[in-house]
């Protein structure tokens, strides 16, 4: 701890000299030394992981070379496999499409509520943020549940609702067997869950530009929403474009809400999302090489989305 | 509301504006309590007033029970309560501490030294936090598998660190290059050894940041579905989010009330967590964000 007692002689020395000037510059043993369990803990648990990937997408592993059988390597099979299957492009296309309409939905929701609560005093912004950050703290899994249980077939509170307001019987309709109605609800429970992090941060982001610049406009005559396009959103456009970035990543990575949904009452082939799908085809069926080439394949886009926010962050940061 | 003070000044019409963006506030703040407020409601209502034509919106005293909660708890139909409790309180701390070790020495590292390959390795950070986890659940149930860690708190916890390092080294790194380096100098200069002057003077101020990156930490493993279902297979190695999904399986009319008890139970920690870290999840990625 104390310097006396590893550096006897220093005291004096340092009292004299300027700080040790050129002593920080250590040898380069030391920061890989505290580096080295970092390393080890993600080379052992993530980079070998992608290898064996990897490796697995160009074999044919099924459970049967999980029980020993020596792995074949067939090339390119499972790609071509995969790549011809319209099971698969059916599970990607629908993945996309959901991915938009949740990013568009939650990015134009959640910027709406930034700019409302920029409008309000402090009680009732303090009312909107409690609210948000309910439904931002609740569990994946939680959530899920509860919107399930809200358009329960038998006594959901929808039905009863609609069986109320328009005469006809509702009771025992279900929603998530109509592949429509089962991504409607998902779209609810993702988009719920993801607009309090986009309406924070765009409040966050908003709330910095200069007052003058926004009344400047005014006074210049221009409306609520032109000082929206033509001020204010040239203002955040970074912070906009991270947040399409990360929202576009998570929504199109989604499994614990689809899953427990599919649990709860979904046609499984006909909901499936990208994350589920490996799911079901490695862990389900066995069949681990096609599943890795989907995962690969998966992994390929994902990080060429993610490519604008790591440069953008490095950029931020000055690495 | 504060308004009133200003009131005085304002047009009518004006007032009327205000008023009618109050009103779309407090309907915003219905909209996402809304649910949060029926999973409550239920898990507090007997079962004759859920399952009815009847909407019960408030459990009344003479309807208000814990039966549900009890069902949750101690049903013998179901995966056991307890052990899943415990599971995911042992690998959510064998993360967390972990974690937050191994990722405070490499902060230091990352923050207090600068070596030839620190900017590849931040930028190695920040890709493998790009990877999907649900793309990695074969081959780690593979390698898992392979080292007979199946159905084990270390495999699964093994999973976790790997998943939770890269985001705590990011954000410690970001705690620990707030504190000046002058201050350690200044330490120095009085006569403490750089380890000496980083443990007495850096470290304490790091405190805050250790916890909040100890609370994420904390929430990402406790919410973690994925590798528990792909790891975890027995009922009495669940975690509590298995749990909560097996009450979803059973093919007869499902028990709401006790699934809404269930939810409730796992989301507690996460929430009361959540909300003490909250301030700290949208700053950052403003900070500086905006064009000046």
């Amino acid at each position: 701890m104390s310097s006396l007692a590893t550096e006897p002689a220093a005291p004096p020395a340092s009292v004299s000299s300027p700080p040790r000037p050129r002593r920080r510059r250590r040898l380069p043993t030391v920061p890989w030394l505290l580096l080295s369990a970092s390393i080890l803990i993600l080379g052992v648990l993530t980079g070998y992981p992608v290898v064996r990937m990897l490796v697995m997408s160009f074999q044919e592993y099924e459970r049967a070379q999980v029980m020993g059988m020596p792995a074949e390597w067939v090339g390119f099979d499972n790609y071509t496999a995969i790549l011809t299957d319209s099971a698969f492009w059916a599970v990607l296309g629908r993945s996309i499409l959901f991915m938009l309409v949740a990013v568009v939905l939650t990015m134009v929701l959640g910027t709406l509520i930034a700019l409302l609560m920029m409008r309000l005093g402090k009680g009732l912004r303090l009312l909107v943020s409690v609210g948000l950050l309910l439904a931002w703290s609740m569990p994946p899994l939680s959530s899920t549940t509860i919107w399930g249980w809200i358009f329960d077939t038998q006594y959901g509170l929808v039905n009863n609702l609609l069986t109320r307001f328009t005469g006809e019987r509702w009771f025992g309709h279900s929603w998530l067997l109509d592949p429509l109605g089962f991504f409607t609800i998902l779209t609810f429970i993702i988009v719920w869950g993801a607009i309090p992090f986009v309406a924070f941060t765009m409040y966050a982001g908003l709330s910095q530009i200069p007052g003058e610049v926004l009344e400047a406009a005014q006074l210049d005559g221009a409306g609520a929403f032109a000082r929206f396009r033509l001020v204010m959103l040239p203002y955040v456009r970074t912070i906009v474009t991270v947040l399409v970035v990360l929202s576009m990543i998570w929504d199109l990575k989604v499994f614990p809400q689809v899953y427990a949904l599919q649990d709860i009452g979904g046609d499984r082939q006909k909901t499936n999302t990208i994350g589920v799908y490996i799911y079901q085809m490695g862990m389900g069926q066995g069949h681990f090489g096609t599943a890795s080439a989907i995962a690969f394949v998966f992994v390929a886009i994902m990080l060429l989305l993610s490519i604008y926010y790591v440069r953008r962050t490095m950029k931020e940061e000055e690495l | 509301m504060s308004t009133t003070r200003v009131a005085v000044r304002r047009s009518p019409a004006r007032r009327a504006k205000d008023a009618g963006w109050g009103l779309v506030a407090v309907l915003v703040f219905c909209l996402f309590v809304f649910p949060v407020y029926w999973m409550l409601n239920t898990s507090f209502l007997p079962n004759n007033r859920i399952r009815g034509e009847e909407i019960s919106f408030f459990p009344t005293p003479d309807v208000f029970t814990l039966d549900n909660y009890r069902s949750a708890m101690f049903s013998q139909e179901r995966a056991p309560f307890g052990p899943a409790v415990l599971n995911s309180l042992s690998a959510t701390f064998l993360t967390l501490l972990v974690c937050l070790v191994v990722g405070f020495v490499a902060s230091i590292a990352l923050t207090r030294f600068s070596f030839k390959g620190r900017r590849t390795f931040l930028v190695l950070i920040l890709v493998i936090q790009m990877i999907p986890g649900e793309a990695m659940i074969i081959s780690l149930f593979r390698i898992i598998d392979g080292w007979a860690l199946i159905n084990t708190i270390f495999g699964l916890s093994l999973v976790y660190v790997a998943g939770v390092l890269p985001f705590t080294i990011w954000t410690l790194r970001g705690f620990v290059a707030g504190v000046p380096k002058e201050l350690e100098q200044a330490a120095m200069i009085d006569g403490c050894s750089p380890a000496g002057a980083f443990w007495r003077v850096t470290f304490p101020l790091l405190a805050p940041g250790l916890v909040a990156t100890g609370i994420f930490a904390f929430i990402n493993a406790w919410n973690e579905f994925i590798m528990a279902l792909v790891i975890m297979q027995r009922p009495e190695t669940m975690t509590l989010t298995l749990w909560l999904r097996t009450f979803l399986m059973v093919t007869q009319a499902t028990n709401w009330g006790a699934v809404m008890a269930a939810a409730v139970l796992v989301a507690i920690p996460a929430v009361i967590f959540f909300l003490i870290v909250q301030g700290r999840m949208s700053g950052g990625l403003v900070a500086g964000a905006v064009k000046g």
